[in-house]
């Protein structure tokens, strides 16, 4: 497996709508937090990864990672963007740990970002159901709410699950991120307000039935950075590096209905034990998790077949607590997708940006105590490309 | 002289029946009171308005400069039968809306503004106004049209509109849709909501409101 790989710095820009900055402008607000995080200088960066999905589409620039580099004044570093879908940001992750372990290079800049909010809502649903199955999905209409929609409802077939179980993870999710002073949401929700009482309907509108407007993810700009180096040189950088402990990347099929239990995320089931194994861990031992919530459904079923809870159990977890910040297994202290917001290309680096914090102790009002090991999911497609990551503290 | 004496003696508001104040829940668990404002309190309302007229995003410009000259018109006698229902939320005017009654059977739907965005304030407010045409003021029809996409969304889309082409909203060139009673009624269960009576601390905290930033203003809003 190579060298062992650290993390040595994080940041990240608040996450919102940014009339303010451009795309650029958010990298590099992310980018420069996350080199002064670490203390590195412009010299001992070596590439520069940057995770963005639809840079070209919505905001007419390619090449965006050769253009951050020049920006952070850290040429002749390598430079390259990588595009996995709403996987993008954990991917670039990963080919920054494999780049550092086999000693390609020693330290590399991880960035995700993606600017989306200037564009009209059916326009970034549209470009982001592109993921999806050319020909048995996109073209009859598919788009990925709609799909959380039919796995929310085979949930409610199959396992029990009520619309109440997706309120109270929202409303979980939307506590945590009122915690987070980066996320895009700062606004409490009550059950009553988008479930109990009859003005809920209008409240929380439709949007792919049974998914309401709050169990869906919002539209965000944002970008998130991480430094990674070798395990060797962190101790240079840093007092209190993360170790990047095991990754496990896996897909399925592209089309949702060639599945043989659409159901079960397999890909998250394989990513998930790949990364498990590589750490020499399980899922036991984590104290604390981002998942990929884009749908509230989805922070159920991954929880479940990452091997956290039995299938189709998720919800009941949720309903005595234990996913709370101060339950037994914490999901999702940032906020998630579902108040952090959802800039898709940063969203994976986020995640590590948040657990890595957590690890540090450095999380605030938010912070998971005593957390020494973390479990990230980042879900591309719906549930065709997952990138899962073990990462523990240092000491 | 007569002439213009003629001229401006105009019935300025025709005698309608109160619009009796509600209550409901908004998602964050707040309670918004919506109320029909008096012709008293639109100086208020003018200053409320004022900072979006230099708000262009989802064209809170030109709806916060028309809902302006509106609201002056109806304060100064210069509009004829216009009514105005405001939202407060602990205190706090959270969003306002107005139509114009052109006689017994027909409303105009004039403006919606939410100062705080995300929270259905407009579309609650919205529904609030066509209940008020419908079922208090006892028209048969409300001529809408609509000045932005997300304002179309929510209101054709939602209330399932029908087009009326050749009819000119008095808003200008957009095209008119209209709500019609057996529309407003198939729509109701899913668009109206309130309690009445409203508590009386509460109905009291929303006579005296004060003004806030809209959310449009704020570069991070969401």
């Amino acid at each position: 497996m190579g060298r062992k790989v650290a993390i040595i710095g994080c940041g990240m820009s608040k996450f919102g709508r940014r009339d303010d900055k451009d795309l650029m402008g958010l990298l590099v607000e992310a980018s420069t937090r996350s080199l002064g995080d670490a203390g590195v200088g412009r010299k001992d960066i070596d590439a520069v990864y940057v995770a963005s999905m639809l840079c070209g589409e919505l905001t007419h620039q390619t090449a965006i990672a050769s253009a951050l580099a020049d920006e952070l004044l850290v040429l002749p570093a390598a430079a390259e963007r990588i595009e996995n879908g709403p996987a993008s940001g954990a991917s670039a992750v990963k080919n920054a740990y494999a780049a550092v372990a086999s000693g390609l290079y020693e330290t590399v800049l991880v960035t995700g970002g993606e600017k989306m909010r200037h564009a009209p809502g059916p326009i970034v649903t549209d470009l982001i159901a592109t993921i999806t199955h050319p020909t048995a999905e996109y073209v009859h209409g598919v788009t990925l709410p709609s799909l959380a929609g039919m796995l929310t409802r085979l949930y409610m077939q199959r396992y029990g699950l009520e619309p109440r179980h997706l309120a109270l993870v929202a409303i979980k999710n939307h506590n945590n991120g009122l915690k987070n002073p980066y996320a895009h949401l700062h606004r409490k929700i009550t059950l009553e307000g988008i479930y109990l009482e009859p003005e809920a309907k209008l409240n929380n509108p439709p949007v792919a039935d049974p998914l309401r407007m709050y169990y869906c993810c919002p539209i965000t700009d944002g970008a998130a950075s991480v430094v990674i180096t070798s395990a060797e040189k962190a101790k240079k950088f840093n007092d209190t590096p993360v170790t990047v402990a095991g990754i496990g990347h896996a897909t399925d099929t592209l089309a949702v209905h060639e599945r043989e239990d659409p159901a079960v995320l397999k890909a998250v089931q394989i990513s998930s034990q790949r990364a498990f194994d590589m750490a020499k861990s399980e899922p036991k031992a984590i104290d604390v998790i981002e998942l990929h919530d884009a749908f509230e459904i989805l922070e159920l079923a991954e929880s479940e077949d990452a091997g956290f809870f039995e299938k189709g159990t998720a919800h009941k977890a949720v309903e005595e607590g234990v996913t709370e910040l101060d339950g037994d297994l914490p999901i999702n202290p940032s906020g998630g997708l579902k108040a952090r917001g959802h800039p898709v290309g940063a969203t994976g680096v986020a995640q590590i940006v948040e657990l890595t914090w957590q690890l540090r102790g450095d999380a605030g009002e938010r912070q998971v105590s005593g957390a020494e090991q973390a479990y990230a999911l980042n879900f591309g497609g719906f549930g065709n490309n997952v990138v899962s990551f073990v990462l523990k503290r240092s000491d | 002289m007569t002439e213009v004496a003629d001229f401006l003696s105009v019935d300025w508001d025709v005698p309608r029946k109160p619009y009796p104040a509600k209550a409901l829940t908004l998602a964050t668990g707040e309670k918004m009171v919506i109320r029909e404002a008096s012709r008293e309190e639109v100086p208020q309302l003018l200053m409320a308005i004022r900072p979006l007229l230099d708000a262009p995003g989802e064209f809170y410009d030109v709806v916060a400069a028309r809902t302006y000259a509106e609201l002056l018109g109806w304060h100064r006698y210069r509009v004829r039968n216009e009514y105005c229902l405001v939202g407060v939320v602990d205190g706090k005017l959270v969003g306002l809306v107005n139509n114009r009654l052109v006689d017994k059977d027909l409303c105009v739907s004039l403006h919606t503004i939410a100062m705080r965005k995300g929270r259905s304030v407009g579309a609650h407010l919205f529904a609030a106004k066509q209940e008020h045409a419908i079922e208090y003021l006892g028209v048969s029809e409300i001529l809408v049209t609509a000045e932005s996409p997300r304002g179309f969304n929510l209101l054709v889309v939602n209330w399932g509109l029908e087009p009326r082409p050749g009819v000119q909203h008095e808003l200008g060139g957009a095209k008119s849709w209209v709500l019609t009673k057996e529309n407003y009624y198939k729509h109701k269960d899913e668009q109206v909501f309130g309690k009445r009576p409203v508590p009386g601390d509460l109905y009291e905290q929303s006579l005296n409101f004060e003004l806030i930033e809209p959310d449009i203003m704020r570069l991070e809003s969401d």
